[in-house]
């Protein structure tokens, strides 16, 4: 003879439809006034810091994409980026261009030079399970970095390769890169939010999760991370590319950086692992301070150190990274404001049997 | 050619010991922490600095400068497991230890940078440029001392982890962490002990590291990669496989820096990890992974 109440179930106060119209117009507006910065802020060593941070925004996003999802801790991008980076050398030295912005339309092929690396570098790095598979990755790294030394036919090795330097002003000339990088930045997050929606995504975090579980359950494991992985190393590639562009020469070390994989790690944990916005906020702090410290504590050691400790402060206070914690935050203020007295549990004075009869569904069977 | 080839045999197994010194600390602290402690390679970097300093400031002889880098390389290991990895949480626990173990490199690198500059360094000792003149080669004599210290100090290692009380938990730590924590096991202590050794005998391998190579600050990517292609090479949490790995991957880097050319010899090294992990994805002696709990 119990009536239990209504009791709605609960609803994230996030995804409600206001705040989604909400949502949306903050991103049309972002986008807008991203487009617009470069013209606006016409100062050259700010927009050539914005350069660099679209670049890493993408080849965040990219590194999330396979590593955020998936679980795999993948520290060889720089072998897309420097393949990308070199790619682009040889071909735009090919075809003798001036430079232009026609030099652009090499920029996707490089990606796609960037993924087909991908295809053998992933079947033979994804045979194998978590700890190993970061060891080989950084291995690879190796090998592609001392290939870059030692294939002086294609790399010019410790000599470096010139690229054709385009005939712009001074004035305008970061903003045709700040563009292109913009259109792969905004190609990445848009590629890491569709797959995270999609079936596709579902099966990689499930492979997060429990990787045998999931194949028990019918997902093509293998598949599925080669896929992601390609994918990733033509959006890095991508960014290699106009990176070179940009530096108008490549060499080496700057193609294939130790350190760009473990910044593009911790601008992912820095903003959210395994969220689509994560990546770009850990991106739009970590890399402007990065090129201050550059700049600021040249030569000495303590731009290292100074990064070190930012690293670790990060590691440490903020484990879930910044989106996570906010929305998490957020969820629970707007979860308190909606409705300030009910608890979900049972209400200590409430009618006798309604309300904590109902009580075992809400805390799951735990009011017995 | 011949007499070359058997040289870089002789050379690989020689540099191969130190180099198994070093790899066996980083497989022992994968073994009981399950992480990958890539602040080894700055770590070596770091023993080599300290015997520098010793040998042009105090003019100790390195050998004996051991006594005083070795204990203090364990309390740097203590300190970094106590005050670092032990406050990981549980959860992605592997990748923010490699995470933060690059963090705590590049701060060292920093601080190295910052006192000694990125000059190169290196150490000089009066055996450093003799040669032992035997069976018509010549042994430089910081190598044959070099490889008696390694083989000297992983005896030392294996009648600790095998002989005593504290090695005993080590192993079972190894073998089981939940069990050995059941049986009444301090796993902190283990852990802060384990990472001490993999500290320790980087002393001593920076030491021998610095007299045979110049160094700066910057050589620790090369050091780590290295060690770590080893320890997989020889399966992760095995010390007798990073030693048989160690060996047969320097022998291999040199000899094929003899007969094919010394610019792909250290490709080659990182290749022979890729060959081998083709065959055995876990490596020469490692075990398959357990599931996930």
């Amino acid at each position: 003879m119990v009536q239990p109440a209504t009791i709605a179930a609960p609803v994230d106060p996030l995804m409600t439809p206001t705040l989604r119209v909400t949502r949306r117009t903050l991103l049309v507006v972002s986008l807008l006034a991203t487009i617009a910065f470069p013209f606006i802020f016409t100062n050259p060593a700010v927009t050539s810091v914005a350069v660099f941070t679209l670049l890493f925004v993408g080849a965040a996003s990219a590194w999330n994409m396979f590593s955020g999802y998936t679980g795999y801790m993948a520290l060889g991008n720089a072998v897309f980026y420097g393949c990308g980076a070199y790619f682009f050398a040889n071909v735009s030295n090919h075809f003798g261009e001036r430079g232009g912005v026609n030099l652009f339309a090499f920029v996707p092929l490089a990606g796609l030079f960037a993924g087909l690396v991908a295809i053998p570098v992933g079947w033979l790095a994804l045979r194998t399970r978590r700890h190993t598979f970061v060891v080989i990755t950084i291995a690879i790294f190796f090998i592609f970095q001392l290939l870059a030394y030692n294939l002086t036919s294609l790399t010019n090795g410790s000599s470096g390769m010139q690229l054709p330097i385009p005939p712009w002003n001074a004035a305008t000339y970061n903003t045709y890169f700040y563009l292109a990088a913009l259109v792969v930045a905004v190609a990445a997050i848009a590629l890491s939010w569709a797959v995270k929606r999609s079936g596709f995504g579902l099966e990689l975090l499930a492979i997060r999760d429990d990787e045998d579980r999931a194949a028990g359950l019918g997902v093509r494991t293998n598949r599925v991370k080669l896929a992601t992985f390609v994918l990733t190393g033509f959006v890095t590639g991508m960014c290699g590319a106009i990176y070179a562009y940009y530096l108008g020469s490549i060499y080496p070390p700057f193609a294939f950086e130790a350190i760009f994989d473990v910044t593009i790690a911790l601008m992912a944990f820095l903003g959210g692992l395994g969220s689509v916005s994560g990546p770009v906020v850990g991106a739009l702090i970590i890399e402007p301070v990065q090129q201050y410290f550059t700049l600021r504590f040249t030569g000495g050691g303590l731009s290292l150190i100074l990064f070190g400790v930012l690293f670790l402060a990060v590691i440490r206070f903020l484990p879930d990274g910044i989106v996570p914690s906010l929305g998490g935050a957020l969820r629970r203020r707007l979860n308190k404001a909606r409705a300030p007295g009910v608890e979900l549990g049972p209400v200590p004075d409430g009618p006798e049997g309604s309300i904590s009869a109902a009580a075992p569904e809400i805390n799951g069977g735990l009011a017995r | 050619m011949g007499t070359q080839i058997s040289k870089a045999v002789v050379d690989g197994i020689l540099t191969g010991g130190v180099y198994a010194l070093m790899a066996a600390g980083l497989t022992l602290i994968f073994g009981v922490m399950q992480i990958i402690n890539i602040a080894q390679g700055i770590l070596v970097v770091l023993g080599a600095y300290m015997s520098y300093t010793l040998l042009t400031y105090l003019h100790i002889d390195p050998f004996i400068g051991l006594i005083f880098t070795m204990p203090l390389m364990f309390g740097v290991g203590v300190l970094i497991e106590w005050g670092f990895i032990r406050r990981l949480k549980q959860q992605n626990r592997t990748a923010l230890s490699i995470l933060v173990t690059f963090a705590i490199a590049i701060v060292i690198e920093g601080v190295l940078t910052q006192f000694f500059s990125a000059d190169l360094k290196t150490l000089d000792a009066w055996y450093v440029e003799k040669s032992l003149h035997v069976f018509g080669f010549y042994l430089p004599y910081i190598y044959l001392l070099g490889f008696a210290l390694a083989v000297g100090l992983l005896g030392a290692l294996y009648v600790f982890l095998y002989r005593t009380r504290a090695g005993q938990s080590i192993r079972a730590s190894v073998q089981n962490r939940t069990g050995a924590e059941l049986i009444g096991i301090n796993i902190n202590r283990v852990s802060a002990m384990t990472f001490g050794i993999g500290a320790a005998v980087t002393a001593a391998g920076g030491m021998v590291f610095g007299a045979t190579n110049s160094f700066n600050p910057n050589s620790g990517y090369d050091l780590i990669s290295r060690l770590l292609v080893i320890i997989v090479l020889g399966g992760l949490g095995s010390i007798g496989g990073a030693l048989v790995a160690a060996v047969v991957a320097l022998v291999i880097e040199d000899v094929t820096a003899v007969v094919w050319s010394p610019v792909w010899a250290s490709t080659m090294f990182f290749a022979v990890l890729i060959v081998v992990l083709l065959i055995r994805p876990n490596g020469l002696f490692g075990r398959p992974e357990a599931r996930a709990q």
